[in-house]
């Protein structure tokens, strides 16, 4: 086994989740690794929808952005973005949808709008794009996301887009029918969330994580489930995968490809 | 009915201080041109509406053109987070400028209920969000048939909807293909349309009947502006730039080579430049 990053591991866990019936909405980094590496490995007939309206993308390489010619060259079909939005996330068509943020909270609520107070913020993001209705209408949502304490946090600056609100059955007293934040893949661990309480719970560590090396990265007090596993570690095809997929990106996008 | 006109005439005529314009493009087809000429005519007070404001708004906030931005996404698509802009909105450099921040569902609806003629759009959207909170356009009306609480946003009417794509005939009927992104909606949701395009044709032969076609009686100016999409790109003509998104992030970083860079490729330049600009960018394949 060769050695591996905590990203590469993130990516790989992020895609073993992924089935080959599973139609994902797509979003640019760890998500997109982790779409097209299950794409060229476990899940060849996988659909993958990036929010530019290319439906059964796939890229040879990794977008560098949403809407990069590729996506469309080798989509099934392409849709206006008002279509993607009623017809196919709006109507139920998706199963996962991957999300991600600047700040999260034990529920999976995410923050990719403003550090500080909205109206005079210390850092401002780039805002929700389509996270705030894909949070609510995809089946399913995956985060990834490095842990720090700068992200976990007790509580979030801002809900750009809603995970478990306040736990329990806060989404269903919200009116939403879709289950939300199911899994979170971290750089150190799988977390999912308690079926009651709905507080994400590691259920797996990463090859060589401490529980102390999770606490440490997380703004809260964190609970483990009954049962903590080891997450397998990638093989050596899938860190071959992801490795030429992602050197053929970055030499593309640097206009060498 | 679409005039062709020069790009620098074409916005001499459709786009004034103070009006609220959209130069719509999904990553693809991005008028880019268009705005740099704005820049050049020294548009001020504008309303700029974006589903993605991007690197060209990023400019023209840079330089002092808007007093307000409609978004829904502000950043450099994969590279990271529009310095220009924030740097407006956390430090009002060069000025100030209020924003008003939506979802991508609720511009797309919006544009789409401008186009319809209706006032607003209805969608299932904020469910749990904070954004209704701290923008006062974000409001809900209930179903009258399911009582469901559904989201409603104001319809988007911009004055001038500015975009870009691959070919017009010589009567003015414009083919867009590719990513369509929201292009038709704004020009049928705007008060007048400007397109640039990479080439005139005699017609659009071989083309499916079912293409985007905008016909040209729903466009008031048309230039011909080749490359006029860079650095984004246009499909079957040239690629993304993607190089040039990762240099702007550098360009975009520091005020005074922000100011420089922007002297020496829009305000000393013209419309020309764009196509020696995709020379290296090969043909975007075509399906």
């Amino acid at each position: 086994m060769s050695d591996f990053t905590p990203t590469e591991m993130m990516t790989v866990a992020a895609a073993r989740a992924l089935r080959n019936d599973d139609v994902c909405f797509v979003g640019i980094g760890a998500p997109s690794a982790a779409c097209n590496l299950a794409r060229l490995t476990h899940a060849p007939d996988i659909t993958l929808i990036y929010e530019s309206g290319t439906i059964g993308t796939k890229p040879d390489i990794l977008p560098l952005s949403i809407g990069d010619g590729e996506l469309c060259d080798t989509a099934v079909t392409t849709v206006p973005v008002a279509e993607m939005f009623r017809y196919w996330l709006q109507g139920g068509r998706i199963t996962i949808g991957f999300l991600g943020g600047a700040q999260i909270d034990r529920f999976g609520n995410l923050n990719t709008t403003v550090v500080g107070d909205y109206k005079k913020p210390k850092v401002r993001l780039p805002g929700g794009g389509g996270a705030p209705e894909i949070a609510v209408s995809c089946g399913q949502i995956y985060i990834t996301m490095a842990q720090s304490k700068r992200a976990f946090v007790e509580t979030i600056d801002f809900v750009t887009s809603l995970g478990h609100g306040k736990g329990g059955d806060d989404r269903v007293r919200h009116g939403v029918k879709t289950q939300g934040p199911t899994l979170l893949i971290t750089d150190l661990a799988v977390w999912k969330p308690d079926p009651v309480t709905k507080e994400f719970t590691v259920v797996s560590l990463h090859p060589g994580v401490t529980r102390e090396q999770i606490q440490e990265t997380v703004g809260w007090t964190v609970r483990f489930a009954a049962e903590v596993t080891e997450t397998p570690p990638p093989t050596d095809e899938e860190l071959a995968v992801l490795r030429d997929l992602k050197s053929r990106s970055d030499a593309a996008h640097r206009g060498q490809g | 009915m679409a005039k062709f006109q020069t790009l620098s005439e074409a916005l001499a005529e459709n786009l004034h201080d103070g009006d609220a314009v959209a130069f719509e493009g999904f990553t693809h087809l991005i008028p880019a041109a268009a705005a740099h000429e704005a820049i050049r005519q020294g548009r001020k007070d504008l309303t700029l509406i974006r589903m993605t404001p991007d690197i060209i708004y990023d400019q023209m906030i840079g330089m002092g053109c808007a007093k307000k931005v409609i978004f829904s996404y502000a950043g450099n698509p994969g590279v990271g987070l529009l310095r220009r802009l924030r740097d407006a909105v956390e430090n009002g450099w060069p000025k100030p400028i209020e924003i008003e921040e939506h979802s991508h569902a609720a511009m797309a609806n919006a544009y789409e209920a401008g186009a319809a003629g209706l006032p607003c759009a209805v969608f299932r959207g904020y469910i749990g969000a904070g954004l209704k909170a701290v923008n006062p356009n974000i409001r809900s009306v209930t179903c009258p048939f399911t009582g469901e609480e559904l989201a409603a946003v104001p319809a988007l009417n911009p004055d001038v909807g500015i975009i870009h794509a691959q070919k017009a005939n010589e009567r003015g009927d414009v083919l867009v293909e590719g990513i369509v992104g929201a292009q038709k909606e704004v020009v049928l949701a705007s008060r007048c349309a400007v397109v640039t395009v990479e080439e005139v044709v005699s017609d659009f032969a071989g083309v499916h009947v079912n293409a985007c076609v905008l016909p040209h009686w729903t466009i008031a100016s048309i230039a011909v502006v080749p490359g006029g999409a860079h650095p984004s790109y246009a499909h079957g003509y040239y690629r993304r730039d993607n190089a040039a998104y990762l240099a702007w992030d550098e360009i975009a970083a520091d005020r005074e080579r922000f100011a420089a860079w922007m002297e020496e490729n829009v305000m000393k330049a013209t419309p020309e430049a764009f196509i020696g600009r995709v020379a290296g960018l090969g043909k975007e394949a075509r399906r």
